[in-house]
C-alpha cells in the first residue's frame, strides 16, 4: 500500500511540532525519516497512528483520504505502530500481549487460548518470527519483545509498519537480525517507515531518506549516494564533526580503585558481582553494555547512592567505601548522573541555582545560613557563557531548556569544578547531535587536562569515540576490558550479549 | 508513563541464568528475627501460660442444631501446652541457626498458628469452648473483609486504587437497613448495592475524568459517608426506629452438605450474603483471569498505553471496573445490617473496609488469596470475640485489639513484596 501524508501540522502549546510535513512511503521499500530529538519524528508517527489528531493535513493510503478518530481506525486502515517504548504488557504471556483488542473468544466473551495460541503461532511461521506464545514478556530479552510486537502488529493486517526507533534498545546482533526481519517483511510488499537518529542504520536499510527538522521535512537523501555527514549536516543544519579529535591517551596515576565490588539487591540477587577496575589520571575509561546490566549500580555504587554489600572502593588512596555521597562529591568525584530530568536537575528551580545545586551550601556561595546572590548569579552568566548553555538566560527554569542544553548546564555544573575524576553516565543521551559534539569534546579536554574519566554508555559509536580503554559489562559484571585502538565493534557488542563471556 | 523494558528480569531466561542467588545481609537479619520472634513466643507459652494451667479444656464440636453430634474433645492442658512449646522451641530455635530459607514466612506463620492453640488451650482450661461456633463465626465474619478486599482488586486491576471502600461499606449499610426496614431485605440488598455503586461512580468520574488523586477521593468518599451516615442516623433513626429496624436473613442450610460434622455448619449453612461472597469470590476469578473482558481490565491496570494504542478505551474499561467495584463494596455493607443485627450504628464497620484493603494486599490482588487472608482477619475477630466470653484475666478490650493486631503484623512483616498492578492509582492521559 502507498501512504502519502500531505501538508501535516500539529500544534503543541509552545511548539509546531510539524510544520506542513509531506511524504510518501511506497510498498515493498523502507522509508527512513531521520532526524534530531524533537525533530517532530515522534509527533507525526502519532498522528499516522490516529494518537494525535493533526491540526491541518491529509491521510492518504491507495488515493483515499483517511481520518482517524482513535488508534482503532489507523489499524483498521492497515497501519501497524511499532513503538519505541513497547505497548506491552510485562506481566502477560505473549499470546494475551498479541491478542489484546481482537481477542477470540467463545460465548459469553471467554477468552479462547487455544484459539490464540494458533493465531500467534501462525503469523511467527509465516513471517519467520520464533516465539513462544505462553512465555511471560517479561521474562523474554528486549529483541524478542520487539517481535512479539511486529506480530501483534501483522495480526491486526497491518500493511504499512511504523518502526520508532527500533534499534534504540537491542544488542548490534539483535540489530541484525531485526535488519533480516525487515528486508523479510519487505520483501512480502510491505510498507515500512523507519523512524532514526541512527544515520548508519539508516543508510543500510532504507530505500529512501526524509529528514525533518524543527518540525519540517527539510530534505530528502537516496542512501545510495549520501554519506553520514551529508545526512548529519541537513539534520542540524549545518556542517557536524562525527569523529571527535582526540591525541593518544597519557595515562598517570590510578585516581579511583575498585576491588570485589559487589551489590545484591533486597532479593539476595547480585546486581553487580566482584568487580574490579581501574581508572587512572589522563584517560577515559568507557563501559559498554546493554541497559540494565549493571551499570547504573555501578555509578551509584562509585557515587555513594547505593550502598555495596562486599568490597572496597578507594580514591586517590583513600578507602571510599563508606564515604556518603557528600563526602565523595567534595572528595573530589563530580558525577553527571543518567537520568537529568530525575537526577541531573531540578526542573522548576532557575539555571542559575541548577548551576549551585552541589555547592550552594560551601563558600564562596554561602556566607553562615545565606545564600550570596550576587556570587550565584556571576558564576552563573560565566558558566552559561563559556559552556555555550542557550538560551543564556540564567533566570529561566532549567525545565524550560531543550535536552541538549540542559545536559551542557549540568556538564557545566559538573566540569567546572577543578576535581580529579568524572564519573558520566550517559553523557549525550537523547540530545542533538550539536550538543554531543560540544559535550564530546568537553569530555576529551577534560582528559587532557589530566583528569579521570569514567564514561558509562549504551551507545557503542559513543564508547569508541571517546575510550580509551574498553571494559564491557554484562549481567553485573565486568566481562572483557579491551584497548579501545584494538578492539573492533562486533567484538564488543558478543561481550555486550554475553555470548563470549 | 510508557513502560520500558530495557532490563531483562533476572534468572528467567537463560541469558542471565548466571545471576547467583546470595542471601543478602537484610534477607539473613530478617531469618534470624522471625527465629527470635518463635523463641519468644515459645518463651511465653512456658512462662507465663504453663504456670497458671491446670485442669482439662473442652472443646465442642457441634451446635445444638446439628444432625450429628460429635462428642466433646477433652485436652490436659499443661501437658499440651508443654508440647506445643517445645513444637515452637524446636521451630525456632531450627529458624534462627539454620533458617528455612524459602519457607520461612510460612514457618512463622505456622507458628503463630500453634501459638494461637496453645492460647486458646490455656484459655479454655477448665472451661468449655465450642470450636465449631468460633469457626462458624470466622467464615461470617470474613465475609465483609473478603467482600471489600474484592471491591478493592476489582477497581485497582484497572488501576484505579480505592481506598473509599470503608465507605462504600457504611453506605450499603445504611441504605440496606433503611430500604430493608421499608420494603423488605432482598430490596434492601440491592439498595445497598447499588448505594455502592453510585458511591463507585463518584470516584470514576473523579478519577478517570477530572484526574484527581484517588487516595483523597478515597478519604473523601470515607468522610462524607461516615458524616452523612451519622448525621442521618442521629437524626431520622432514632426519631423513626422503624425505619432501623429491618429483617436479617436466616441462615439457609443446604441439604445433605449442611450435615456433615464442623464443615457443614461452618460452610453450608450461613446466610446468603456469605454464600454471595463465595459465589462472588469464584466468579469474579473467573471472570478476570479468563474472559475478554478481565484481559482488557487487567491490560489497563498494567499499560493503559497500551490497551489504547490497541482501541481498548481505557475510560470504559476504569468506569466498569470501578462501579463493578463499588457494587461489591455495598453488597458487603449489607452484612453488617441484614446479615447480622438488622440495624444501624454509626461507624459499626469499624474499619473493616481498610482491613479489607490489607487482605487485597496480602492476597496479592487476587481474589481467592485475598479470601484466605480475610479468612485470618475473620479468625482474629470471631477469636476476640469468643475470649472474651471465657473467664481469663486478660481485659476484653486487649481482646478487641486482636484484628487489628493481626492487621499491622500481617502488613507491615509477612506480605512480603507482593505486586500492585503496575499503573495502579496512575491517572491516564492520552496526551
Amino acid at each position: 500500500m502507498e501512504l502519502q501524508l500531505k501538508g501535516i501540522t500539529k500544534q503543541f502549546p509552545g511548539v509546531l511540532a510539524n510544520d506542513d510535513v509531506t511524504l510518501t512511503a511506497r510498498s515493498g521499500k523502507v522509508l527512513a525519516l531521520i532526524g534530531e530529538n524533537g525533530a517532530g519524528k515522534s509527533t507525526l508517527m502519532n498522528v499516522l497512528s490516529g494518537l494525535y489528531h493533526p491540526d491541518a493535513g491529509e491521510i492518504i493510503i491507495d488515493g483515499q483520504v483517511q481520518k482517524f478518530d482513535d488508534p482503532g481506525d489507523a489499524i483498521k486502515a492497515g497501519i501497524g505502530m511499532v513503538h519505541q517504548h513497547f505497548m506491552l504488557v510485562p506481566v502477560f504471556s505473549v499470546w494475551e500481549n498479541v491478542v489484546l483488542g481482537i481477542e477470540p473468544t467463545r460465548a459469553g466473551g471467554v477468552l479462547s487460548r487455544k484459539e490464540a495460541r494458533r493465531e500467534v503461532k501462525e503469523i511467527s511461521e509465516r513471517f519467520g518470527l520464533a516465539v513462544d506464545p505462553d512465555v511471560l514478556v517479561e521474562d523474554i530479552p528486549v529483541g524478542i519483545q520487539q517481535r512479539v510486537e511486529i506480530i501483534k502488529v501483522l495480526l491486526r493486517g497491518a500493511k504499512i509498519l511504523v518502526f520508532d526507533e527500533p534499534t534504540a534498545v537491542l544488542t548490534p546482533q539483535e540489530v541484525e537480525e531485526f535488519f533480516g526481519i525487515v528486508a523479510e517483511l519487505k520483501g512480502r510488499g510491505a510498507t515500512i517507515i523507519f523512524i532514526t537518529h541512527k544515520l548508519k542504520e539508516a543508510l543500510a536499510i532504507a530505500d529512501d531518506i526524509t529528514v525533518l527538522r524543527g518540525g519540517k521535512v527539510v530534505g530528502h537523501a537516496d542512501p545510495a549516494t549520501a554519506t553520514p555527514e551529508d545526512l548529519a549536516a541537513m539534520m542540524v543544519g549545518r556542517d557536524i564533526e562525527l569523529v571527535v579529535e582526540k591525541s593518544e591517551a597519557e595515562p598517570g596515576a590510578g585516581v579511583l580503585e575498585l576491588a570485589d565490588v559487589t551489590m545484591l539487591d533486597d532479593y539476595g540477587r547480585a546486581l553487580l558481582k566482584d568487580i574490579s577496575f581501574s581508572v587512572r589520571a589522563g584517560e577515559i575509561v568507557g563501559v559498554a553494555g546493554i541497559q540494565g546490566n549493571g551499570q547504573t549500580e555501578l555509578v551509584e555504587a562509585i557515587t555513594g547512592l547505593l550502598p555495596i554489600s562486599r568490597g572496597r572502593i578507594t580514591f586517590e588512596g583513600k578507602d571510599i567505601t563508606r564515604y556518603s555521597p557528600r563526602d565523595r562529591h567534595t572528595a573530589g568525584i563530580a558525577h553527571v548522573p543518567e537520568d537529568r530530568n530525575h537526577m541531573g536537575m531540578i526542573g522548576s528551580f532557575s539555571v542559575a541555582e541548577n548551576l549551585v545545586l552541589d555547592s550552594y551550601y560551601a563558600q564562596p556561595f554561602s556566607r553562615g545560613i545565606r545564600l550570596q546572590g550576587d556570587v550565584i548569579r556571576d558564576s552563573a552568566e560565566a558558566l552559561v557563557e563559556q559552556f555555550d548553555v542557550r538560551p543564556p538566560i540564567i533566570s529561566n527554569t532549567g525545565g524550560a531548556l531543550s535536552g541538549g542544553n540542559a545536559q551542557k548546564m549540568i556538564v557545566a555544573r559538573e566540569f567546572s569544578r577543578d576535581v580529579p575524576l568524572v564519573v558520566c553516565a550517559q553523557p549525550t543521551r537523547g540530545i542533538d547531535v550539536g550538543s554531543i559534539e560540544y559535550i564530546h569534546e568537553q569530555i576529551v579536554k577534560k582528559r587532557d587536562e589530566g583528569k579521570a574519566i569514567l564514561i558509562v554508555s549504551t551507545e557503542l559509536d559513543e564508547i569508541f569515540a571517546l575510550s580509551d580503554r574498553i571494559l564491557v559489562m554484562y549481567d553485573g559484571r565486568i566481562v572483557a576490558e579491551l584497548k579501545a585502538s584494538e578492539a573492533t565493534p562486533t567484538e564488543v557488542g558478543l561481550y555486550m550479549a554475553g555470548r563470549a563471556a | 508513563m510508557s513502560q520500558t523494558f530495557e532490563k531483562p528480569p533476572a534468572e528467567s531466561y537463560e541469558l542471565t541464568a548466571s545471576r547467583t542467588r546470595e542471601l543478602s545481609k537484610s534477607q539473613i537479619r530478617r531469618a534470624q528475627i522471625s527465629g527470635v520472634v518463635m523463641l519468644l513466643l515459645a518463651a511465653f507459652v512456658v512462662v507465663f501460660l504453663i504456670p497458671n494451667a491446670e485442669g482439662d479444656a473442652t472443646f465442642g464440636l457441634s451446635t445444638a442444631r446439628d444432625a450429628v453430634q460429635l462428642s466433646d474433645l477433652v485436652v490436659p492442658v499443661t501437658a499440651s501446652l508443654w508440647v506445643l512449646a517445645m513444637v515452637l522451641g524446636f521451630l525456632g530455635a531450627t529458624q534462627f541457626v539454620r533458617g528455612f530459607q524459602r519457607r520461612s514466612t510460612l514457618i512463622l506463620g505456622l507458628s503463630f498458628g500453634v501459638f494461637v492453640i496453645a492460647f486458646i488451650i490455656w484459655a479454655t482450661a477448665d472451661q468449655q469452648f465450642n470450636l465449631t461456633s468460633m469457626l462458624v463465626a470466622t467464615v461470617s465474619r470474613c465475609t465483609p473483609i473478603a467482600l471489600g478486599a474484592l471491591s478493592g482488586i476489582l477497581c485497582e486491576r484497572s488501576g484505579v486504587v480505592n481506598i473509599g471502600i470503608e465507605g462504600m461499606l457504611l453506605g450499603g449499610a445504611f441504605s440496606g437497613v433503611v430500604i430493608g426496614s421499608l420494603f423488605g431485605g432482598w430490596i434492601g440488598l440491592v439498595a445497598a448495592t447499588l448505594t455502592g455503586g453510585i458511591l463507585a461512580l463518584l470516584l470514576a468520574v473523579l478519577a478517570v475524568n477530572f484526574r484527581v488523586d484517588q487516595i483523597i477521593i478515597g478519604v473523601v468518599i470515607n468522610i462524607l459517608v461516615l458524616g452523612l451516615t451519622s448525621f442521618l442516623s442521629s437524626q431520622v433513626l432514632i426519631k423513626n426506629p422503624d425505619l432501623n429496624n429491618a429483617p436479617i436473613f436466616p441462615a439457609i442450610k443446604i441439604p445433605v452438605l449442611g450435615d456433615i460434622p464442623i464443615i457443614g455448619p461452618v460452610f453450608f449453612n450461613q446466610t446468603i450474603i456469605v454464600y454471595g461472597m463465595f459465589i462472588l469470590v469464584g466468579t469474579v476469578t473467573y471472570l478476570l483471569f479468563r474472559t475478554r473482558w478481565g484481559l482488557r481490565t487487567r491490560s489497563v491496570g498494567e499499560n493503559p498505553r497500551a490497551a489504547d494504542s490497541l482501541g481498548v478505551s481505557v475510560a470504559k474499561v476504569r468506569y466498569l471496573a470501578v462501579i463493578y467495584g463499588g457494587m461489591v463494596g455495598g453488597f458487603a455493607g449489607a452484612w453488617f445490617t441484614l446479615g447480622t443485627v438488622g440495624r444501624f450504628d454509626e461507624g459499626m464497620t469499624g474499619g473493616r473496609g481498610f482491613i479489607g484493603l490489607a487482605a487485597m494486599i496480602f492476597g496479592a490482588w487476587n481474589p481467592v488469596g485475598a479470601l484466605g487472608a480475610a479468612m485470618v482477619f475473620g479468625f482474629s475477630e470471631s477469636l476476640s470475640e469468643k475470649l472474651s466470653l471465657l473467664d481469663i484475666p486478660i481485659p476484653t478490650e486487649f481482646l478487641a485489639m486482636i484484628p487489628y493486631l493481626v492487621t499491622i503484623v500481617v502488613v507491615a512483616g509477612l506480605v512480603g513484596r507482593a505486586r500492585p498492578p503496575a499503573a495502579d492509582g496512575q491517572p491516564y492521559t492520552k496526551e
